[in-house]
């Protein structure tokens, strides 16, 4: 593939709003994750909240957008001059020339939950004010994200469980590589809510302390809450040589059950060879990996052998879901950020909460922070429904 | 931009009074009468049967129209990417998971939960069919079925692939009826490939347009295309069905139409 530069990007999660924050927990091995006291959730149970996100308010002109989602997607807009460099794109190449592509799994479903606590006990109507195009519907994301970056392109939201906001990568290099646009504005935004909270506690696959990723006593996820935006163009020649670039985006299905991949973690590895062919590189080119490793036994399990299969057991690599737990359709932008963190400050951050990296699991898996200058390096995300999505970013020079 | 265009290989449709693609293409050559009536889905004999009992409409309307469109061109499902597109999802089961959230016990269903993600239909598909190539999966609120046809044409211009594009929309039950009014389910499939490597239906060129859309010319198909996001596509379903080149406008987004120049496939 032709590679695409980042122009701008920027996260707001647990461990901080925008990007010197978030390297700043980084490098202090600091997590975001704290007992839940989400709206009237009492499972026990971490997660990972943004803090402020209910005090944030929309502009007038967009509130038919208001739920927590579209707030969180707004606090994150407004970080790290990202509005301004979209506004700079949209004027050298026209509104209706950069597209939006977002992510989310649940986008403003949690105003949704509390209407149906005070439907009309009589017709069971919903309350008034309840709005479907704005806050339930999953396309509502990029509608706001459109309207408040003032663009007219092409926009979708990909909405494939935990994978969503990777694939958007992959969405938005072929709308550009086709000539459909000139730039693109990519991300994912999750938010707490009841549905993935209660739902992730039914499958039994949410830890009662702070998940723990690639431990030998790993008992489950942490679920976390992030929006996460990065501006795509073609990189062309005058590109600074600290720039990131994407450089390889790779997709595959496993064809095996809903909600658990299969044990050898084919389809991973299949995503994983496909992002290596699109980016021309070899697997040793690789020099760190942001695991999906969301902390469950099975997942865990499956991603080690798959990336031990493509990249050998030597890569050194870490999920970072210990600091900001599962982001669900936000994470593979949040991750593709700290990636992208990574790759400016030279910084490979550590895997928090682990204590004892599970020997069966063949990966060279990072404790402690590690300073290296870093060329090349993989973020991973897979989602239920057996949806896989690897991106490779690397530095311009 | 370079043209985006696809070869159509096979259609799969599933409405209304609307069983699959030959009945549908009679209803609208004007050939035989449209007799609205529940939609009636085929068990998804494809399934293990484990896997069969967890699945609501979304699943049996997305692979009775993948399938139909995959058989039609005799191409193996298994082997292709797929693009799915809906506005709304399952709506059946998103209601169902509200109401037990707001008891007070929550006991929400590990299967109900699992089936709420989007790509739902993705991922039976894959277990039904095999498939392991990439699975989309869109929302663009009433613009879905365009959204999803404008990937899909990126994907075959890009990636020189067939893909196979499945559209489909289901009705919510009260009290989410009453927001979001869509009368009944709707799918429909197409798959598009980068050239006619069999015998092919039509060919397909992308460009942008000015609103209005095309409308049906028949007040009741116009209600069907207007009420039903995944009907949208409805326009260039007649234009594939009376067989003849044209240029047929589809709802985009707001603001904007899909125009498709409906040609003879070399």
């Amino acid at each position: 593939m032709s590679p695409l530069v980042l122009r701008s990007f920027t996260a707001t999660s647990a461990i901080g709003r925008g990007l010197a924050a978030t390297l700043a927990s980084l490098h202090a091995r600091r997590s975001g994750l704290a007992p839940c006291r989400f709206e009237t959730v009492s499972l026990d149970t971490a997660v990972g909240e943004v803090a402020g996100v209910d005090a944030v308010a929309l502009p007038g002109e967009l509130a038919e957008f208001e739920c927590r989602n579209n707030r969180l997607a707004w606090l994150a807009l407004a970080q790290d001059g990202f509005t301004e460099a979209v506004a700079e794109s949209a004027a050298r190449h026209g509104r209706r020339r950069v597209g939006v592509f977002l992510g989310t799994s649940t986008s403003g479903i949690l105003e949704t939950e509390l209407a149906y606590r005070r439907r009309d006990p009589r017709s069971g109507a919903l309350p008034e004010g309840f709005s479907y195009r704005g806050a339930h519907n999953t396309f509502s994301l990029a509608a706001f994200t459109q309207r408040a970056l003032h663009l007219e392109g092409p926009a979708a939201v990909i909405s494939c469980a935990c994978s969503s906001s990777a694939k958007v990568f992959a969405s938005a290099r072929r709308a550009i590589e086709a000539g459909v646009i000139d730039a693109a504005v990519v991300g994912g935004v999750d938010s707490l809510c009841l549905t993935t909270l209660h739902g992730f506690h039914a499958l039994q696959l949410v830890a009662p302390r702070p998940c723990r990723p690639f431990d030998v006593t790993r008992d489950g996820l942490s679920i976390g809450e992030a929006a996460a935006f990065a501006l795509l163009e073609r990189a062309g020649d005058a590109v600074d040589a600290d720039a990131v670039l994407l450089v390889g985006t790779g997709e595959s299905s496993d064809a095996w059950h809903m909600s658990a991949p299969p044990p050898d973690g084919r389809g991973a590895r299949a995503a994983m060879l496909k992002a290596l062919a699109a980016a021309g590189l070899e697997p040793h080119e690789i020099g760190y990996i942001n695991f999906h490793g969301t902390g469950t036994p099975s997942n865990d399990a499956a991603e080690g052998l798959a990336v031990a299969s493509v990249l050998g057991k030597d890569v050194p690599g870490s999920s970072t879901k210990g600091a900001t737990g599962h982001t669900l359709g936000a994470a593979g932008a949040l991750e593709a950020v700290i990636c992208a963190l990574a790759l400016e400050a030279g910084l490979m951050p550590a895997g928090i909460n682990t204590t004892q990296v599970d020997p069966a699991l063949p990966v060279n898996y990072l404790r402690e922070n590690r300073s290296a200058k870093l060329a090349r390096v993989m973020s991973n995300s897979f989602g239920f429904g057996g949806s896989n999505c690897s991106l490779i970013l690397a530095r311009a020079g | 931009m370079s043209a985006l265009q696809a070869c159509i290989e096979g259609i799969g449709v599933l409405g209304p009074g609307l069983p699959d693609w030959p009945s549908t293409a009679r209803v609208l050559q004007g050939a035989s009468p449209w007799q609205p009536a529940p939609v009636v889905l085929p068990a998804p004999g494809c399934l293990p049967s484990a896997e069969r009992r967890r699945t609501g409409t979304v699943v049996r309307l997305t692979l009775a129209v993948g399938l139909e469109a995959a058989r039609r061109a005799g191409v193996d499902p298994a082997q292709l990417p797929t693009v799915f597109t809906s506005s709304g999802g399952d709506g059946q089961n998103c209601h169902e998971i509200c109401e037990v959230l707001a008891t007070p016990e929550r006991e929400l269903s590990p299967t109900r939960f699992h089936n709420s993600v989007h790509n739902a239909p993705a991922g039976y598909w894959g277990i039904a069919t095999g498939a392991t190539a990439a699975a989309n999966s869109l929302c663009a609120h009433d613009a879905s079925f365009g959204a999803g046809l404008l990937e899909a044409l990126c994907q075959v211009a890009v990636d020189h692939t067939p893909v196979l594009l499945i559209a489909y929309d289901t009705s919510y039950p009260e009290p989410m009826r009453s927001v979001r009014p869509i009368p009944d389910a709707f799918g429909v499939a197409l798959l598009l490939a980068p050239g006619a490597n069999g015998p092919s239906l039509a060919r397909l060129e992308l460009a942008w347009s000015e609103p209005p859309a095309d409308r049906m010319a028949d007040a009741a198909l116009e209600s069907l295309r207007a009420s039903i996001p995944a009907a949208r596509s409805l326009p260039l379903l007649a234009q594939l069905a009376r067989g003849v080149p044209g240029r047929v406008l589809i709802d985009y987004l707001d603001g904007a139409c899909i125009a498709l120049e409906v040609s003879t496939c070399r």
